[in-house]
């Protein structure tokens, strides 16, 4: 058995480039309807986890879809934006806990998530080190942020800006962080929390300025009335909160009317629930209440659908590749003849010789079935986070 | 070594038949087969080796009925009795030169490879000067090198009988004398037969007999091999 696996063996390497085509094909025929089901179980599973912990989610009528993804997964497409008055209107109701969202802004590839302090106790997640944001300016990072920055309590992150060239638009602040989450497996190890109105200030809606009261920012001042003071540009604006300017920080308007992406709800019992989302059945209502794990059944269902129409393609591209392969290694054995011959005249005996082409056939194989398995295991550990990133990005 | 007796082999499929009443070489002899071709010279060598099967008579090689053996059987007795050696060397591309010359070992489960048999091979390899060429596949040798891989490869199991089949005609003048004198010089010193086909005239001196088809089949299956002259 060993010399017919040897000649075997050196037939395959003699005709590498033969070989790797016929691997990879054979390969890709095992791996591919494996590897996708891998995948859509496993995501399933995992998008279906997050969205069933999450009992319901209020946000601006529009697509439930962009809400759910938003609220949960922090995607970067975030849905129409709702009033603060919202997240007050759940919790005054008496029927709910509401925890306001407001998920826009990014720190590089890393989503910026302005919330409130019951975030971290509904989502269970523990702190690896540090302590909650305590005071504006302050941040928590989930643990994937905190290895990808190199960054650890008292260190800084910033916030990206939302555009380069709109001198108008949203400054990066500096924020210091006050925790760092340990690693929970969701969404959350990528994020970076602050406080709803930390995220506030990133959108310019709440700032802090020198003091045009002092004397040093007479300058700058163009007009002082009882109500107000009008300054111009050169009155230094604050981009990191600290100590010293942390009482400069003040937010114009009523916070009431402030811009949130969703709140998440959380019901005192069924009951509860049932009757918070019977107040948003109005038709004439500017938001919508959802149950996110039916919004992620429907997409779902919808990658089901897709899967098995690809997982049927494959199966028939299979199938011809199979009937491709078969093919070449008959026509190779025909190619083949006279050295089969040469063996069988000089004394080979027939079970060896067919035993050394059947040899081949079995190496090839167990190489792309074992390919395929490597592949198989590496699609099962990072399977959901290649489909994540495609499905919220 | 040999005897045939009231041989007759004809293909399936054509009109070539070939006769042959008698037939003994002895054993330790050398005889050059020469003849037109489509004589049956090759035919003759393949049914002594019991790669093909005569319609009727007998063909005994080194005491073994080898026509009557089942074909496991004739192989095995093949693989560890018969040296046999290609005009077109028939080496196996994707096999280095050692791996070609130990090949009867990895074919059939009668012969024994172990250290041994490898020495012997490299041993021969090094005496017929392609002993630093062990590691090269066949597409990079010469033509000469080629044979004389094909010729240890039959060699290497010491069989007590060869048979060629026109070893020289791919070869020039050098290397035909140096595949010849591996040739010779084991049959020398192993006792062992050597029957070679050839076209070539200018070495049947070297051989102690020379059988001459001349005439036989030249016509179809009527012709006799009455011309075929023995030292029996």
């Amino acid at each position: 058995m060993r010399d017919v696996l040897y000649l075997a063996w050196r037939y395959l390497v003699y005709h590498r480039l033969k070989t790797a085509i016929l691997v990879t094909s054979i390969m890709l025929i095992i791996y591919l309807p494996i590897g996708l089901n891998v995948v859509v179980e496993q995501s399933a599973e995992h998008l279906r986890a997050r969205a069933g912990a999450t009992p319901l989610l209020v946000g601006a009528k529009g697509s439930p879809l962009e809400l759910a993804l938003n609220s949960l997964y922090f995607s970067s497409e975030h849905p129409e934006l709702i009033d603060y008055s919202e997240a007050t209107m759940v919790a005054d109701s008496g029927l709910a806990d509401a925890i306001p969202l407001y998920v826009r802004f990014r720190s590089r590839t890393h989503p910026i998530v302005g919330t409130s302090l019951d975030y971290f106790s509904f989502h269970d997640l523990r702190f690896a080190f540090g302590r909650p944001m305590a005071v504006l300016g302050e941040c928590v990072v989930g643990a994937t942020v905190a290895e990808s920055l190199g960054v650890n309590p008292g260190d800084t992150v910033i916030s990206s800006p939302e555009t380069v060239f709109d001198l108008a638009g949203v400054y990066p602040l500096k924020m210091k962080v006050a925790g760092v989450l340990e690693r929970a497996f969701t969404p959350d190890d990528d994020a970076i929390f602050v406080d709803v109105k930390t995220a506030w200030i990133i959108e310019g809606l709440g700032h802090g300025h020198q003091d045009l009261t002092r004397p040093e920012a007479a300058s700058g001042v163009l007009r002082r009335s009882e109500e107000n003071i009008v300054a111009n540009a050169s009155v230094v604006q604050y981009n990191e909160i600290t100590e010293d300017n942390v009482d400069s920080f003040h937010f114009h308007g009523d916070l009431a009317d402030y811009p949130l992406t969703a709140v998440l709800v959380v019901p005192r019992n069924e009951k509860s629930g049932i009757i918070l989302r019977g107040r948003y059945t109005d038709d004439d209502a500017t938001s919508q209440i959802v149950r996110p794990v039916t919004v992620i059944d429907e997409l779902l269902d919808t990658i089901l659908t897709i899967q098995q129409f690809i997982v049927a393609a494959v199966i028939i591209a299979g199938l011809a590749t199979i009937a491709t392969a078969a093919l070449v290694f008959m026509l190779s054995l025909r190619l083949r003849r006279r050295e089969i011959d040469t063996m069988l005249k000089i004394g080979g005996s027939r079970l060896r010789v067919t035993s050394m082409l059947l040899a081949e056939v079995v190496i090839v194989v167990i190489l792309s079935s074992s390919l395929a398995a490597v592949l198989t295991l590496v699609t099962w550990r990072f399977g959901p986070r290649i489909i994540e990133s495609f499905v919220l990005t | 070594m040999i005897e045939i007796g009231d041989l007759r082999f004809s293909y399936d499929e054509g009109d070539f038949s070939l006769e042959i009443p008698q037939l003994n070489v002895a054993h330790g002899e050398t005889v050059a087969i020469v003849g037109p071709s489509g004589s049956g010279k090759t035919t003759l060598l393949n049914l002594i080796a019991g790669n093909a099967t005569p319609q009727s008579g007998q063909i005994t090689t080194n005491g073994y009925k080898i026509s009557g053996l089942h074909d496991a059987a004739r192989r095995d007795f093949r693989i560890a009795n018969i040296g046999l050696v290609f005009q077109e060397f028939e080496l196996l591309e994707y096999l280095n030169v050692l791996d070609n010359i130990l090949l009867p070992y990895r074919i059939n489960r009668t012969l024994v490879l172990d250290t041994s048999v490898r020495e012997r091979a490299e041993m021969i390899a090094e005496s017929v000067g392609i002993g630093d060429k062990l590691a090269r596949y066949a597409n990079q040798l010469s033509q000469g090198e080629k044979q004389r891989v094909a010729v240890i490869r039959a060699l290497v199991v010491q069989p007590p009988l060869l048979l060629a089949d026109e070893p020289t005609g791919n070869l020039d003048p050098l290397n035909k004398n140096r595949v010849l004198d591996i040739l010779f010089q084991y049959a020398d010193q192993n006792a062992a037969t050597l029957v070679t086909v050839t076209h070539d005239h200018e070495v049947l001196h070297r051989f102690q007999r020379v059988i001459d088809f001349k005439d036989f089949c030249a016509h179809g299956a009527e012709q006799r091999l009455e011309n075929i002259a023995g030292p029996m």
